[in-house]
């Protein structure tokens, strides 16, 4: 047994190639892995091996007869929120709980087309609410670097599971962060496209103004060969846009030199942790001295961000998850008439986090308050577009923090939903302007946990942000370094 | 800081809205998510700060209207897929409590 877990995207598909390994080798050794440290990490929900091994010896068949797609036999582990035909979906809700897809999401049916082995289905935050993947029904996620901290939420099951080597990229979700900050928690790449770059079909929905379907990863490239796959308009997602989709894995090659990279002053602020704070400065840095000019700009409605956000992704919220009445499929609690039913249904399959914001939601669009919360924050909203359509006036791309923190304690939040959602503060403003990012390695503190930086970018210019996070990434190795887990796993199977 | 906003966040009636949302909460549930919605509300009372007078409301951030596909047949999910999630059914029909006496 070989250590084929171990690689990313890029490396796997040269040993494919030469013919170096198979790909029912590379999904043994990754179900060896998960069987090492899953018990531990807690990333996966549901595996469904012999599938798997069927889809790899099948995407093998394919390559022999010189028929490989663009992924042709590489695993890609999905969060619990998007369709696969035949396969449970979740969502981390116990009110889905023994649900089984009836058709392929878009992107799944893209990753099919292109030869990918679909491995797993990874944890969530209950209905992609939450930031630490506390609020899953069904098992707490682990971050790999760390077992006693989050991985990050609401896509901590496929940033975990990527860290801990337990597959070699993943698909998650990203409404307000989610695909970001565990990124950053488990020190991945995390790219959240352009609203309107990535088909949402058959991604359940929980804002639908904001989400965003995106690959987590272990290198820059990995995700752009991802969203190669991924991008482009889709008759199922009237959402979706028909704009062009560039060759991004030539595009991201074309280095430094030459680009201008905003600053936004509200993102370097007290209250960030001073390690992460250095990190992202000293990554700043280091892009200027690869070429990069840069200067700081100014997003002055920054600190209405999380406000707006948790308003206008409630509202949408309490709508999208109206289909939740134990009527058509999940869960249903039997009563006297279809409104106890209702209730019932939706009390008992629903956790705490995901009540709290149908209740914000339904009350922020409720008759008499709709103007003053609503279309507020409607409105406030369109500022903090106009704040960003300004500061690219000047730059290609702008630098960030993921998050205020880096990982912390399991349980250290829970008790407290505002401190929880105010985490959020340099990721949601992306979704609000529809904006593209991606989250990349950029540090580490003292005691060893990863420190994340974002690049955000105009609306569909993935291939600029990826530019400057890989030109950064080539420059360093962060993301080469491995949590100790994963090095006990690999020793001991060498052994082995 | 006296406003209207916090005479809202003051008057959230979480029964009465959980009960529109068609959500049965426990006396414990409500009187936990009344503390937490009122701090949560106290704290977006912020956006009243911000002059939005002559601001337009952005709903979604890609201005996209109108998708129009040709108006054809084309086949749906397939029924034994969808009705093997139905937690009640008769015939391929979704089986209700009674509605109407």
């Amino acid at each position: 047994m070989g250590n084929l877990h171990l690689e990313t995207i890029e490396s796997l598909q040269a040993k494919l190639r030469e013919g170096a390994c198979s790909s029912v080798e590379v999904v043994q050794d990754l179900l060896g892995a998960m069987e090492a440290v899953d018990g531990q990490v807690g990333a996966y929900l549901s595996v469904d091996a012999e599938t798997a091994l069927a889809e790899a010896a099948e995407a093998d068949r394919r390559r022999a007869d010189g028929k490989a797609g663009a992924l042709n036999g590489v695993p890609v582990a999905i969060k619990d929120v998007l369709n696969v035909k035949g396969q449970p979906c979740t969502c981390g809700s116990k009110i889905l709980e023994g649900f089984v897809s009836p058709y392929d999401a878009t992107v799944v049916k893209r990753l099919r087309e292109a030869g990918a082995v679909l491995l797993g289905r990874v944890n969530m935050d209950e209905f992609a609410m939450g930031s630490s993947t506390e609020n899953s029904a069904f098992r707490t996620t682990r971050n790999p670097w760390d077992l006693s901290r989050v991985p990050g939420g609401s896509s901590g099951g496929s940033a975990a599971a990527v860290a801990a080597r337990e597959a070699i990229a993943s698909l998650g979700s990203d409404t307000g962060g989610s695909v970001r900050q565990p990124a950053a928690f488990c020190g991945c790449v995390g790219l959240k496209p352009s609203y309107g770059r990535v088909s949402r079909y058959g991604l359940t929905a929980y804002a639908s103004s904001l989400d965003q379907v995106g690959p987590v990863t272990r290198t820059v490239s990995d995700a752009a060969a991802l969203l190669q796959v991924l991008a482009g308009a889709d008759p199922m997602d009237s959402t979706s846009v028909d704009a062009p989709v560039p060759d991004y894995r030539e595009e991201i090659k074309l280095g430094m030199e030459g680009l201008t990279l905003g600053l936004p002053a509200e993102y370097f602020v007290e209250g960030t942790d001073p390690e992460v704070d250095a990190a992202v400065r000293a990554a700043v840095a280091q892009c200027e001295a690869l070429g990069a000019t840069v200067r700081e700009v100014s997003l002055p409605h920054t600190p209405y961000a999380i406000a707006a956000y948790y308003i206008i992704a409630t509202a949408e919220a309490s709508a999208n998850l109206a289909r939740f009445d134990g009527v058509r499929y999940g869960r249903r609690v039997e009563g006297q008439d279809p409104i106890e039913m209702y209730g019932r249904t939706r009390a008992e399959g629903f956790g705490p986090e995901v009540k709290r914001r149908i209740v914000l939601g339904t009350y922020v669009l409720s008759s008499g308050y709709y103007d003053a919360y609503y279309l507020r924050a409607q409105k406030v909203r369109t500022l903090i577009r106009d704040d960003f359509a300004a500061a690219f006036g000047d730059c290609h791309a702008l630098i960030a923090p993921v998050s205020p923190t880096v990982a912390y304690g399991v349980g250290e939040k829970t008790g407290d939903p505002l401190q929880m959602y105010l985490g959020d503060i340099f990721t949601v403003t992306a979704n609000l302007a529809g904006l593209c990012g991606v989250a990349l390695p950029c540090g580490f503190t003292a005691g060893g946990l990863p420190i994340g930086m974002q690049v955000l970018g105009p609306a569909f210019a993935e291939e600029q942000i990826l530019r400057v996070a890989h030109a950064y990434e080539e420059a360093t190795d962060w993301h080469t370094r491995r949590p100790a887990l994963v090095e006990e796993t690999v020793s001991s199977r060498q052994e082995g | 800081m006296a406003s209207g906003f916090s005479e809202h966040a003051d008057q959230i009636d979480v029964g009465y809205v959980a009960h529109l949302a068609r959500l049965q909460l426990s006396e414990e549930e409500r009187a936990a998510m009344q503390a937490q919605l009122e701090q949560i509300l106290a704290y977006v009372d912020q956006l009243k700060e911000v002059d939005v007078s002559d601001v337009t409301p952005t709903a979604h951030a890609v201005p996209v209207a109108n998708v129009l596909r040709p108006d054809e047949a084309r086949p749906g999910l397939d029924t034994a897929d969808v009705m093997r999630n139905a937690p009640r059914q008769r015939d391929d029909q979704f089986l209700v409590p009674k509605i109407v006496e």
